[in-house]
């Protein structure tokens, strides 16, 4: 018969301490994928907060289509063949600022004072979280690409194009969001790391290349949707869905990507061991 | 002395600031290996700041400590493999399982997966939380998060451990067995440090005591010694008429020394060496003609611990400096 305890069992617990020897340090890698592990089981557990990063991007897909496509395309399938490369970038990017919200919310948290407490690489929780955020991007990102081609949108390089595209998109991203965990680890709310995340993130991708063409802008504003890393990164993830990759923008996208990380990354380490 | 028992915590002249406010001045403490040492002290004293600063999560303004030999600020990752945190706050994943909880630490600490998970149905089992091991950790009773957090801490048994309030805001049964879990881990030869606002407590673990106020040991001994120098007990009377008390609290100091005045206007306390002199302070109250309508004798609180030492109570504020145990939890 096993009868059903809700007490420590003395004896038990006296076992289970003696039984231990301290196992060798586990490498920086295995230690992040397991902060990223957590990340999945949290996802596991509340699976609608995948909803946030799926909804607001379809809608905006079809708000966009139907709404601005004619007028600025002359017709909505037109707009969406321009557009929706531009879109896979806009909805991934809004994802990331998800990034330092979920970690200012994780702060709050008495178990961040235990990861701290711990032997282990320090860089690990932040990295092993955006790895496990990573996957929401590629969540969002094929959302909307599914949705686009149930719009009737088609890309010229097929799968494999989109599948470029995407990979690409979820890598800057990666990138940007050590820079949205500078402002998770600074802010004292997660609304307020909200707030400022899409203060930043809006107009960047408005005053792009995502929506419009920018030939039809006045120059000064011309001249800075050019140089926008957005614009930049929209316009390769065009050229690789197109079958025609833009290579510098590519190369572009990739270096402004690395380039983030590597400035926020020692910044949001130190952030993290001292708050 | 300190040649036969090795220290385990050898804290110099710590302080920590934040802003204008002082958690911790000058404090110095000594922690032999292998027993469980308490840091006595009401909210806001400089308890949890201490632990933070041995435990490696800040570093201190000044002074320094040694943790198992190892410096804490230029050998922190040496202290952290050897020393195991149980917060305030339950320091568990509240979003995840119990289980998922203790194979993320096994990992975390270098277990391989199947010796993760083995480990963690062990102490599930042990630690009678086995039947909620799938359940998230937000749905536990404190009891059984309390117990989750103990486990979490000894996925490797740790060297030493800091048990921050431990029995905080639990029912006798749960702190019973928290007692019984501590005993059980120093039996194995781990050194704890608790820190308590409990008299009680430090009394059934500790085997020596440092008592803080504002940042600053001010008494240390054994919970012999420290009850010694503040009474066996307290004496608590309450009385028929209000208009008595300050005849009273002078027959009560007369007799037995302090009084201090309790939040209920019709009760007097004050401490007491022995039951009996409590017998003939009652006996006086009476011969003055005070009635009574009830009175006690009960174990010293921290309360009456701090009123000894310092003159004033535990939960009074010393002047402007405020709480911080809130500002850095």
């Amino acid at each position: 018969m096993t009868t059903v305890t809700t007490d420590a069992d003395t004896a038990a617990v006296r076992r289970a301490i003696a039984g231990t020897e301290r196992p060798p340090r586990p490498g920086p890698l295995q230690t992040a994928l397991t902060f990223g592990w957590r990340g999945m089981l949290k996802v596991k557990h509340v699976p609608e907060q995948l909803l946030d990063v799926t909804v607001t991007p379809v809608m905006f897909l079809l708000m966009f289509t139907y709404l601005f496509g004619g007028a600025i395309a002359g017709s909505t399938s037109a707009y969406l063949d321009y557009t929706l490369p531009g879109l896979l970038v806009m909805s991934v990017l809004f994802t990331t600022v998800y990034s330092g919200i979920s970690l200012n919310t994780d702060l709050t948290k008495g178990v961040v004072d235990r990861f701290r407490s711990l032997p282990i690489w320090r860089p690990a929780p932040l990295l092993g979280a955006l790895l496990g955020d990573s996957v929401r991007y590629v969540v969002a990102g094929t959302v909307i690409i599914v949705v686009g081609v149930l719009l009737g949108y088609r890309p010229d390089a097929g799968v494999s194009g989109a599948l470029a595209a995407l990979a690409l998109v979820v890598v800057f991203s990666f990138g940007l969001s050590w820079a949205f965990s500078v402002l998770g680890l600074l802010l004292r709310s997660p609304n307020a790391v909200m707030n400022a995340g899409f203060m930043g993130i809006f107009p960047l991708t408005f005053l792009s290349n995502v929506f419009v063409d920018p030939a039809t802008l006045p120059g000064p504003l011309q001249a800075f949707v050019e140089v926008n890393p957005i614009s930049i990164l929209a316009t390769a993830s065009r050229s690789l869905m197109a079958g025609e990759p833009d290579v510098p923008a590519i190369l572009v996208s990739l270096a402004v990507a690395a380039a983030l990380a590597l400035v926020f990354l020692p910044i949001t380490t130190r952030l993290y061991r001292s708050r | 002395m300190s040649l036969h028992a090795p220290l385990a915590v050898e804290a110099t002249a710590l302080t920590k600031s934040y802003g204008a406010t002082t958690a911790v001045a000058g404090l110095d403490l000594a922690v032999p290996a292998g027993t469980v040492y308490g840091v006595l002290g009401p909210n806001g004293a400089g308890k949890t700041t201490t632990i933070r600063m041995l435990a490696t999560l800040i570093s201190p303004d000044s002074g320094s400590a040694r943790v198992l030999g190892h410096d804490v600020v230029t050998e922190a990752d040496a202290v952290r493999a050897e020393v195991s945190l149980t917060g305030q706050l339950a320091s568990v994943d509240e979003e995840l399982t119990g289980r998922e909880n203790l194979v993320l630490l096994g990992r975390l600490l270098g277990l391989s997966r199947a010796g993760a998970r083995a480990r963690a149905d062990e102490l599930l089992e042990a630690f009678g939380i086995a039947t909620a091991a799938g359940k998230l950790v937000k749905h536990y009773s404190g009891g059984m998060r309390r117990r989750l957090d103990i486990a979490a801490s000894i996925v490797v048994t740790p060297r030493l451990m800091f048990l921050d309030e431990p029995t905080t805001g639990l029912d006798p049964r749960s702190r019973n067995q928290v007692w019984e879990i501590a005993r059980a881990l120093v039996a194995g030869g781990t050194t704890i440090l608790l820190c308590t606002q409990y008299l009680e407590e430090a009394d059934q673990l500790a085997d020596g005591i440092a008592v803080i106020d504002r940042g600053r040991v001010i008494a240390e001994g054994t919970p012999a010694q420290l009850k010694a120098s503040v009474g066996t007990g307290a004496l608590h009377v309450r009385l028929l008429d209000l208009d008595r008390r300050p005849d009273a609290a002078g027959v009560l100091e007369r007799a037995l020394g302090p009084v201090s005045l309790q939040p209920d206007p019709a009760v007097l306390s004050a401490t007491c060496p022995d039951p009996a002199r409590a017998a003939v302070a009652v006996a006086e109250l009476a011969r003055a003609g005070i009635g009574l309508a009830h009175f006690s004798l009960d174990q010293p609180s921290l309360d009456e611990v701090f009123l000894a030492l310092t003159g004033r109570g535990a939960e009074e504020p010393p002047g402007s400096a405020p709480t911080l145990e809130e500002q850095t939890s």
